[in-house]
């Protein structure tokens, strides 16, 4: 299968070239972070490190890591380093224990973010002759906005679908004969079982390719999805801290996922030292961005649990690969694409004059995920009439939905029944098989 | 003038409902009435006992969610249209039921009827106004 690059220079470029690329941006950028970042500046100084001690990419290990909570600790504006009057987007995650991660861009973030997907979207097989249905949602979620910037570069006819509305969906992709389609692989299954309970068959379906990413799947959903729609699924990653989709990306091989590594240089560290670990270790998958200008994170902490190989690969691209997520070193769920941390429904339970006893199920029913929240009832809470009940049920979900930006199913449940182990209760049941 | 039900919290699962009636038979509780109320997850058990007391520490003692809730006991009549002038009674008045279960005197004609209103004594006063005999918890306890 002969192979088109997006950026074929950079894309199979030699080793030591890349690495001369990416040292040249470092140390470039870790003067600017320093210079503008009061946050980062603190951290380095209490560290010890100056921005002259960068001189390459192998001094990168010397510089202090970014986590989670300093993206709280510093919202929303601590880790900004540009002037507003050069920033021209914000994204923002669905938010942990009420506050957000917001992420700002310049024109030039937004450009190199686009071309990332843009890389994604020719590795798909695709080119300017082809159309390409975006059904990400649109919004603050990244998702949208990436593959939709992706897809105006390499020139695709965008069609932007935003989530939902199946129907529709169904009827654009017929009528205007798209040939890739970008969503969440859940989503993209979702799509796939109404084109056969209309009566589709793969054939049928003018679909060649699918991206898909934004929340953990598995080979056999990729086979399930490429055979009820016709086409190759394609994996891609990535996270609204460094930018959004695109971070890594899928080639033909299927074999991992291509890193941007002249944008986003990953680590893999011991998750409990911070030690750097040899390649192909498994570890927590640490990002810098190399030359983002407004949010320029520095060895951000994913939390991800991940392996990096470079291999020699058969597309002819050069980058780093790294392999699907295996998993997380904190309690994040990733469902239906969003991210949900259990101390947000904490959060929620005790605004509602609930205790904290509670336990989420998720499960992956017809490859969607199901989202139960089981909470204890209390006896302030408790009468004996149904409709209460019942209206009690329907307001905490509301409020979960407000702060999750997803919709669970909340069920009362007898005090003290949600399974304790060793007395501490159990909070998570994920019953869907994603490793 | 009004009558104390036990209100208990319920799953909706296998085995619920013995562990309940289980813990009130050893501990001597008698049951005069029952009614469940259920969804596919949970359901509402109200009871009408001999000795509530017992039965509070009883179920409480193992964790159950209980509530004591008042009603309205009224005595009525053993013959098809009973109910019916009970409730018209209450209708006439504007008063909305929110549930209601009766079950059966042992050994006069008569039945008893539990009613849950927003307002116990407006349905008590209409109820006496009209001639029905209300029942208190020292009649259950002697029933």
């Amino acid at each position: 299968m002969s192979q088109n690059y997006y950026q074929k220079e950079i894309e199979t470029m030699s080793v030591e070239e890349m690495k001369k690329l990416q040292s040249e941006k470092l140390v470039k950028q870790v003067k600017h972070v320093y210079d503008n970042v009061e946050y980062y500046r603190n951290l380095m100084d209490e560290k010890g490190v100056k921005p002259e001690d960068i001189k390459s990419i192998d001094d990168l290990h010397k510089l202090p890591f970014l986590s989670k909570a300093d993206l709280r600790d510093a919202y929303p504006y601590g880790l900004l380093a540009k002037p507003l009057s050069e920033c021209v987007r914000i994204h923002s995650t669905s938010g942990t224990t009420g506050r957000r991660v917001v992420a700002f861009y310049t024109q030039h973030d937004v450009d190199l973010w686009e071309d990332c997907c843009a890389r994604a979207i020719v590795a798909a097989g695709c080119t300017n002759e082809d159309v390409c249905q975006v059904a990400y949602g649109y919004g603050l979620f990244t998702g949208g906005a990436g593959l939709h910037g992706g897809s105006h570069k390499v020139g695709t006819l965008t069609l932007p679908m935003s989530s939902g509305n199946t129907e529709r969906q169904i009827q654009f992709m017929m009528d205007l004969k798209a040939t890739l389609l970008c969503c969440t692989p859940s989503y993209a299954a979702y799509i796939g079982e109404s084109l056969k309970e209309q009566g589709y068959k793969p054939e049928d379906i003018p679909l060649k390719a699918g991206i898909f990413g934004a929340e953990p799947w598995t080979e056999e959903m990729r086979h399930n999805i490429e055979e009820t729609l016709g086409i190759k699924a394609y994996d891609i990653y990535g996270l609204t801290e460094t930018s959004g989709p695109g971070v890594a990306f899928e080639c033909s091989e299927q074999t991992g996922m291509h890193i941007n590594e002249d944008h986003f240089y990953a680590e893999i560290i011991d998750p409990d030292t911070g030690e750097v670990l040899p390649e192909g270790e498994k570890g927590e998958l640490v990002f810098t961005a190399l030359d983002k200008e407004a949010f320029p994170l520095l060895r951000y902490r994913t939390r991800d649990i991940c392996v990096l190989s470079r291999e020699k690969c058969s597309c002819g691209r050069t980058l780093i690969k790294m392999a699907k997520p295996m998993g997380r070193t904190d309690d994040m769920l990733i469902i239906r694409g969003v991210n949900v941390f259990p101390s947000q429904i904490e959060t929620v339970l005790l605004k509602e004059g609930y205790e904290p006893n509670y336990q989420i199920v998720v499960d992956r029913v017809n490859n969607n995920d199901t989202f139960e929240v089981n909470v204890e009832m209390t006896p302030e809470k408790f009468t004996d009439k149904v409709s209460d009940i019942l209206a009690m049920e329907k307001s905490l979900a509301g409020a979960m939905k407000i702060m999750l930006g997803i919709n669970p199913a909340v069920h009362l449940v007898a005090p003290k029944s949600i399974a304790r182990s060793e007395g501490k209760a159990v909070r998570v049941v994920d019953k869907r098989k994603l490793v | 003038m009004s009558i104390n039900q036990l209100t208990v919290f319920v799953e909706n699962k296998q085995g619920a409902m013995v562990s309940i009636t289980d813990t009130l038979a050893e501990n001597n509780v008698n049951l005069r009435a029952l009614s469940i109320a259920e969804t596919q997850e949970f359901g509402i058990l109200r009871l009408i006992v001999n000795d509530e007391k017992a039965a509070i520490d009883a179920l409480s003692e193992k964790d159950y969610l209980i509530k004591i809730t008042e009603v309205v006991g009224v005595k009525i009549g053993d013959a098809p249209g009973k109910l019916t002038a009970a409730l018209s009674v209450l209708d006439k008045a504007g008063i909305n039921v929110e549930y209601l279960y009766a079950f059966m005197a042992r050994t006069e004609k008569h039945a008893y009827v539990v009613l849950r209103v927003e307002d116990n004594s407006a349905a008590e006063k209409v109820l006496e106004a009209a001639g029905f005999h209300l029942i208190t918890d020292a009649d259950i306890k002697k029933l």
